[in-house]
Parts: C-alpha cells; structure tokens; sequence
C-alpha cells in the first residue's frame, strides 16, 4: 500500500542532511559545550554555528537566538516571562482566539493570576481587523502575542503591519512562528517583532529543539531556573544534536524556501482545486486568497461526516491527514480555530488538514483525489444528515455538564 | 487505538440505512459533540425482524451503530431493552475511554426506536 504523508503541519520527517550532521555528536563529539576540557570544547563551536544558521534564517544576531526545548516552552516563556518583567508597567495582554493552545492556555494561566487578556476575533475567513487590534491597546498593555500563521488553516497574519502598530505604541510584539519558518520568509527585524519562537521538527529537524529569537535589550524573567547556559537565559545542558539539526534544518530552509514554496504551492493548488471541483458540498476553512495562506496547508469541510472516520478511512487508503473534529481534538468540542471561524458546528467536525512537504509528489495527490471522492460518498451515505429534512438537533445538556465538571 | 473488532465493524458496517416500512425509529446525539445516531425497526410480534442505522461521528460511532443492530435482530424487544451501552461496547472488545461518554450511544438509539414503535402501536 502507498504511504502518503500530508500531515507536515503536525511534524515533519528529519531530513537525510540534518540527521548526518547530527551523527557525530552522539558518540564522538558527546562533550558538554559548558566544560572546559577538550571534549567540551569540540561541541562548542557546532552550536555556535548552529546559531549563525538559525539568526541567517530569522535575520537577526545570533546573540539574540536561545535555544531551548520546543516551541510550546518558547512560548511559555516569551509569554510568562514577559508578564512576570513588566508587571509593573501593566497587566494586559492581547492576543487572538485562533492562536496555538501553548498560547492560549499561557494566557488563561496568566488570566488566573490577575493578568487581563484581550482575545481578538477573526472573521469568517479566519483574518484580524487590525483597527480592532490597535483599539484594544491601552496603557495596561504589556505584550501583543500574534501567531505568524496558523497551524489549522494555514493563514499567514499581517506580523509587519502589526509590528508597525506595536513599535507606534511602544509594546513588545511576540509571535508563534512555528508553522510559518521554513515555509515563508520570516524576517524579524523587518516585522518589527521582538520575540519570535520556533520549532525544529516542523521543519526537519528532530523533535525536542526550538529556538528563540529575544530582541537585544529585551528584559524577561527567567523562565527555566538552573545552570548559566545561553546567557542565563535559559538554563540547561544544551540539547547538541537538536540544537546541530535545528541548525542545518533552518540552513536548508533559507537555502530552499523559494523552490520549495513553488513546488508545494503548485501540489496543494492542484489539490484543493482537484476536492473542491470533484466533491459537492465542500467548504475551504481559511482565507479564499491563497496567496495568505501557507504554501502547503488545505483545510476543508466536507459536510455530513465526522472527521475521525474520514481520517480513519484515509489512513486505511495510506494517506495520513489531520482532522479538527472532537475526537481528534482530545476534547469534547471541536476545533477553536474553525469556532473562532464562525464554523457550522457540523462542518467543524468535519473539518480536515493537508499539510504539504516537498516531499510529495504529483502522484500522490493524483491519488488522493482519486480515492476521497468515494470515501466521502460512503460516509456520507452513512449519515443521518445527509439528505436530511428535519432540522439538525444541536445542543446536548450531558456534555455541558461533564465539560463543566472538568 | 480501537480494537480489531471496533475496526471491522468500522470498515465493514452491518445494517446500514433505513429500514423500509419501519415502525420504531429512535435518534441519539447532536452536532455539537459529533455524533448523531439513528436507528429505525421493524417489529412484528414484539421481534425484531429487521433493523439499520445511520450514523454521523466518529470510528467509535460508527462501530457500536453496527454492533447494536447486529446483537438487537431477532431479538424481543424486552430483551433489546435490556442491552446496555457498556454490553455494546464489550461486544467490541472495548472502546477507548475518551470514546465511552460520547460516542457510545447506540443502545440508547435503539432503545429510543422501540419506545418509538411502542408509542405508535399503543
């Protein structure tokens, strides 16, 4: 059976290049950059060039590059250090309803400890209104945390335009780029962004590695406790063969981005075009223009049927997606991405992700199209809803109450 | 994750659609939580002669729909009434916890369609 791949967005295959120039520092060069001895000596100088290859790909110093475990732990810290350093000043932070979870439940945390939170909306296509943004600024306001792009849908968010809004009102910007680096480019200083977080294994690197970019003079509390690493800014012995694959990942990326950005355009235009055309009853959660979208990212609906079964369905087929319904949420609500949307409750469960690599091929996606239209069908045939004249029963009183008992 | 048993019913659904002429039909389930179930019957004689579903959620769903119609044809409906969610879900070897709350509605489906036949019949 094929093994098709399109589930990128969620983690990405090591590449054969990273994986090489992480192998010696398994056995051979296993030092600690922190000891003084030669074997600690041999490993500093990979992670300084690590360092060099992450700050060419974000274009800032390589002292303002941190390295640390993940994205979700950059954004904890770029979130939580923040508030703890500048607690003085205000306690309002802004953000938007679509951000990641480490994001979200950061600020739900900070929300519990006297912090205020604004939640911006997004509308039916998933973009800000940047007036609303700039109105919900206010002398409290201590940090505006905006994702580069989003994980779902794939829509790449205005960071230089809202850079520009930050600096005019003085406050420091931070923005999720996980999804965004690598695919598009990320440019840090011309964004005007302050903290910038980013993850090795949506890009090919191994899992386990990210990295900050921390504006020169940006004053944040620590966020790990410990050891003098990374310019005390975050303790721990470095992770070497992350922090080497996080290094050549982001060397490749700078190398290929505008090759790769065509190729995977090019496949997922021809998919989406091929499901939207072949499929009735198909809605594109995600901005119409694809050009501010992620190159690589199709999230669609296809109304009737539950996504897990779709995914389910799939898989049996090869082809590994991601859906945002309930029961692959982990949650007994789907998606908040396709919520903040405005989604039908029923298209929302069925709504499903195809995150592109260059990887793929054209074959591949000949091969999805040819194998959805059916599977779709069949699940459709299925449901209660299709073809459905009575109304579609909504609310359910059990599980407002078990959602309010957790 | 779902047993061999959960992916056979899952990939190869018994009793799927509608029962002709049905005299019970009973729905489960809303959109919110993602799944809806509906079964529909054919009683004669307090036996369930025929019986089929429709289904809108998850693998989990799907899978016990199929199971309930399987264990409730040629049952009494006394007997059917007695079937539980959980027995459901034991004919299946088990489900994943997460799925017991949610998408384990099935018996509650058929039982809504036999009260259904008994209000029309009475």
């Amino acid at each position: 059976m094929q093994k098709i791949y399109m589930d990128n967005n969620a983690t990405t295959a090591v590449k054969p290049e990273v994986l090489e120039a992480m192998l010696p520092y398994f056995c051979e060069q296993f030092g600690n950059p922190s000891s003084v001895h030669w074997a600690g000596r041999m490993v500093g100088g990979a992670i300084e060039k690590a360092r060099e290859q992450v700050a060419e790909l974000l274009n800032c110093s390589t002292a303002e590059v941190v390295f640390l475990s993940c994205g979700s732990e950059g954004d904890n810290y770029a979130i939580k250090g923040t508030a703890d350093a500048l607690k003085d000043k205000g306690n309002h932070i802004i953000t938007t309803s679509v951000e990641h979870p480490a994001v979200l439940e950061t600020c739900e945390a900070l929300e519990k400890d006297g912090f205020e939170i604004t939640y911006l909306k997004v509308d039916h296509d998933g973009m800000l209104d940047l007036a609303e943004l700039e109105a919900a600024i206010t002398d409290k306001t201590i940090l505006i945390s905006v994702m580069w792009a989003n994980n779902e849908t794939g829509n790449i968010f205005p960071i230089e335009e809202i850079g520009t809004i930050a600096k005019k009102h003085k406050v420091r910007f931070h923005t999720d780029a996980v999804q965004a680096v690598g695919k598009i480019p990320v440019d840090v200083r011309k964004a005007n962004v302050d903290m910038a977080v980013i993850s090795g294994h949506k890009i090919g690197a191994p899992k386990g590695i990210g990295a900050m970019y921390l504006r020169r003079g940006t004053k944040i509390s620590r966020f790990m406790h410990g050891g003098h690493q990374e310019r005390n800014r975050r303790a721990g012995t470095h992770n070497v063969t992350g922090i080497v694959g996080l290094g050549v990942a982001c060397e490749l990326a700078s190398k290929n981005m505008e090759k790769d950005y065509a190729y995977v355009r090019n496949l997922r235009d021809q998919l989406e075009k091929g499901i939207l055309t072949s499929i009735p009853e198909v809605k594109l959660n995600g901005h119409p223009n694809a050009d501010v979208r992620l190159p690589n990212t199709l999230n669609v609906s296809f109304n009737y049927i539950e996504g897990e079964s779709l995914l389910l369905f799939f898989d049996m087929k090869g082809i590994a997606a991601s859906s945002g319904s309930a029961c692959t949420s982990g949650s007994l609500e789907p998606s908040h991405v396709m919520g903040a949307m405005g989604v039908d409750i029923v298209l929302a469960h069925s709504s499903t992700r195809f995150s592109l690599s260059a990887d793929n091929t054209e074959e591949e996606v000949k091969y999805i199209l040819q194998e959805l239209p059916p599977i779709v069908q069949r699940l459709r045939e299925m449901s209660p809803l299709y073809h459905r004249e009575d109304p579609t029963p909504l609310s359910c009183d059990e599980c407002r109450m078990v959602k309010k008992a957790c | 994750m779902y047993t061999e048993k959960v992916m056979d019913h899952f990939s190869n659904p018994r009793n799927v659609g509608e029962v002709e002429n049905a005299n019970g039909v009973g729905e489960v389930g809303n959109a919110s939580c993602g799944d809806i179930m509906k079964i529909s019957l054919q009683v004669e004689n307090d036996i369930i002669q025929d019986v089929k579903f429709k289904t809108f959620g998850c693998g989990a769903a799907i899978a016990t729909s199929s199971m309930v119609t399987e264990l409730a044809i040629g049952k009494t409906i006394d007997e059917a009434l007695i079937l539980t969610n959980q027995a459901v879900a034991e004919a299946l070897d088990g489900l994943p916890p997460a799925k017991m709350h949610c998408s384990n509605l099935a018996a509650d489906a058929l039982h809504e369609a036999i009260k259904n036949y008994r209000e029309q019949s009475a």
